[in-house]
């Protein structure tokens, strides 16, 4: 860094930026740290309430370790079947829907990453279109109705298939292959589908997992499908289901103020259970999306 | 087979073909390109019947569309819809609300992310700028329904947030603020905060990571203390992107988190809490008026775009002229 080297013979400036440089350092540092500390205390506090018997969490009055360590609450969660079918939808909708997602992007940008595609201008311009313009929810719901994807598991699939977003991201890249890649491989009679399999998809791995990692993250995450289009309850993933206890807890709360503590505080034991096991997975691949969220980044930003 | 026999025109750049060669030419190229074609044209039917024909359905917000109806059977009602909407009061009411978050979000929001990437920035300790960036970071990944799961936990009255202030002092009972309406767009603005503003830095850091360093040198040796660096060297050279963010931010007014306000919204703060999405959801899934709900989205996509060039217009002629967008 630049910044380190400080320029040497201009001895006023050094000794009186000196000072003001650790003024300015340790005031900077210290409202970065608290500011970590609003987000990690908050978050492990979640977590040690989560761990936490249902008698301490009734009383409360703990910051950074229960006053009663207990399993029970996790013991309750997994007790109950719903889970595990939750769990079971939220994993196979996120990992199909984003290797489908991953390829048809891909497939598709490939074909119009190549200048010389027969209609391509028409098919850029409606990309655009539906990046700007869409119809909204009530007529996307009238669709999916049409389409009889209600209350099906293939609206977490279909609908999600494509996004002329990701298809730039993957434009951008597959142009900077060099083309005499391309061209021996024609060269030695493989067909455009041939390079697009063997070549391309090996060589655009950095560019397919940056989009796998953020798709899989909103799969993962995502309630809305479920809240507009889903009402049967065998195919709910782990964030409606936590929606639903929620709200449970929610009018319980408002109901009893004061009232029956037990049942309350249980409800708020399988919440806090709920909400670590959804956030686990998250957790889990945070070093990787924090790998690839900087070249994610670089890959957006450049213009068509 | 190879490329260049695809990319050259078939006929001579001379006289100008006729139609019917056009035609032909673009069939016989078309043909040739069958991989190519049968790569893209999945793509394309999914924007036809994904993306298009909803926007073909936003015409019911013209008729008077029924459950028994058919998009095409309903009858048109012109303006109808749009003349109802204008004396509803809940409709009035979540316009209300919708802006009072979105500019509280707009206030401090917007700035936020703005000072935290030049804090982080200016941290000359790189163990710290990752653990700092590592953790501010994180809420982004967190769903809303996780996290208006963990407010509940958090302002409950044996929660966090009760604790903190009765050992401070601050207040003498505890009482749960997510039942106390009047808090509402407090709690719905910061909880967003808490979760964007460090995810919020990372374009931000990006373009600052471009900015030549040899500036700061030359500054720190006209004697220009930090503060100064920041003020002449660090906020010039982001113009550009906190303009355009400040247009996309504008142009979203109207809108507002459905996610949020869903899991934050509960009977004893839903008069402050209604938004214009979750209406037009309460609207037109919950109750079935689907005409209707649909006029009141289209309405608010226009008055949307119209912001989105208005501010676009106004930007410009801050940024000399140049356009963002």
């Amino acid at each position: 860094m630049g910044l380190l080297t400080k320029p040497s013979g201009i001895k006023p400036t050094r000794i009186k930026g000196g000072l003001d440089n650790r003024v300015f350092d340790t005031v900077n540092m210290t409202l970065l740290l608290l500011f970590t500390v609003a987000i990690v205390v908050p978050l492990w506090n979640v977590l040690v309430s989560s761990f936490s018997s249902g008698q301490s969490l009734a009383q409360g009055g703990f910051v950074f370790w229960p006053t009663e360590f207990s399993l029970e609450n996790y013991r309750a969660v997994f007790r109950d079947a719903g889970i595990w079918q939750a769990f079971f939808i939220s994993v196979s909708k996120t990992v199909v829907g984003v290797s489908t997602h991953v390829f048809f992007c891909a497939m598709v940008a490939y074909g119009l990453s190549k200048k010389y595609l027969r209609g391509r201008r028409l098919y850029v311009a409606m990309g655009v279109i539906t990046m700007f313009f869409s119809g909204g929810m009530i007529p996307t719901y009238l669709l999916i109705k049409s389409l009889g994807l209600l209350n099906s598991f293939w609206v977490y699939i279909i609908p999600a298939l494509f996004s002329y977003y990701d298809v730039v991201i993957l434009m951008n890249f597959f142009r900077n292959v060099p083309d005499a890649l391309e061209e021996s491989a024609k060269i030695d009679g493989a067909g455009d589908w041939r390079v697009f399999l063997s070549l391309f998809i090996p060589l655009s791995m950095p560019a397919l997992a940056t989009i796998a990692l953020f798709n899989g993250v909103g799969q993962w995450n995502d309630f809305m499908t479920t809240k507009l289009y889903i009402t049967d309850q065998s195919l709910y993933p782990l964030q409606m289901m936590l929606y639903e206890i929620i709200v449970q807890s929610q009018t319980q709360s408002m109901q009893n103020i004061g009232g029956s503590v037990v049942i309350e505080t249980t409800t708020k034991g399988v919440q806090l259970a709920t909400i670590v096991i959804t956030t686990l997975p998250i957790l889990a691949i945070y070093p990787l999306l924090q790998r690839y969220f900087i070249s994610g980044m670089m890959l957006g930003a450049v213009k068509e | 087979m190879a490329k260049s026999a695809l990319t050259s025109p078939d006929q001579p750049t001379n006289d100008k073909p006729s139609i019917g060669q056009r035609v032909k030419s673009f069939a016989i190229d078309y043909f040739r390109q069958w991989q190519l074609q049968t790569m893209v044209i999945p793509g394309i039917l999914f924007m036809i019947v994904f993306c298009f024909v909803p926007i073909y359905g936003l015409t019911i917000a013209f008729k008077s569309y029924t459950v028994i109806d058919t998009l095409d059977s309903a009858p048109w009602v012109g303006l109808e819809n749009f003349r109802i909407i204008l004396s509803d009061r809940y409709f009035w009411d979540s316009v209300v609300n919708t802006l009072a978050i979105s500019f509280l979000k707009l206030g401090i929001g917007f700035i936020l992310p703005i000072v935290l990437a030049i804090m982080i920035y200016e941290v000359r300790y790189n163990r710290f700028k990752k653990f700092v960036q590592t953790v501010s970071y994180l809420p982004h990944f967190l769903s809303w329904i996780v996290l208006g799961g963990m407010m509940i936990t958090w302002f409950s009255t044996t929660g966090l947030f009760n604790q903190l202030l009765l050992d401070l002092g601050l207040i003498s009972n505890a009482q749960n603020i997510l039942l106390d309406a009047n808090k509402y767009w407090w709690i719905a603005t910061l909880s967003d905060i808490w979760k964007e503003s460090g995810w919020g830095t990372i374009l931000y850091l990006a373009i600052m990571a471009k900015i030549d360093p040899t500036y700061y040198e030359a500054a720190k040796i006209d004697g220009a203390g930090r503060l100064r660096q920041i003020w002449n060297i660090t906020l010039p050279n982001m113009k550009m992107i906190i303009s355009l963010n400040l247009i996309l931010t504008i142009s979203g007014l109207l809108g507002s988190n459905l996610d949020q306000t869903l899991v934050l919204m509960n009977s004893q703060n839903r008069e402050k809490a209604e938004v214009i999405n979750s209406y037009v959801y309460r609207m037109g899934l919950a109750q079935g008026d689907f005409s209707y709900a649909t006029a009141v989205g289209l309405g608010v996509s226009i008055v949307s775009v119209i912001l989105l060039l208005t501010a676009n217009k106004v930007t410009s002629k801050m940024n000399d002229n140049q356009s963002v967008l």
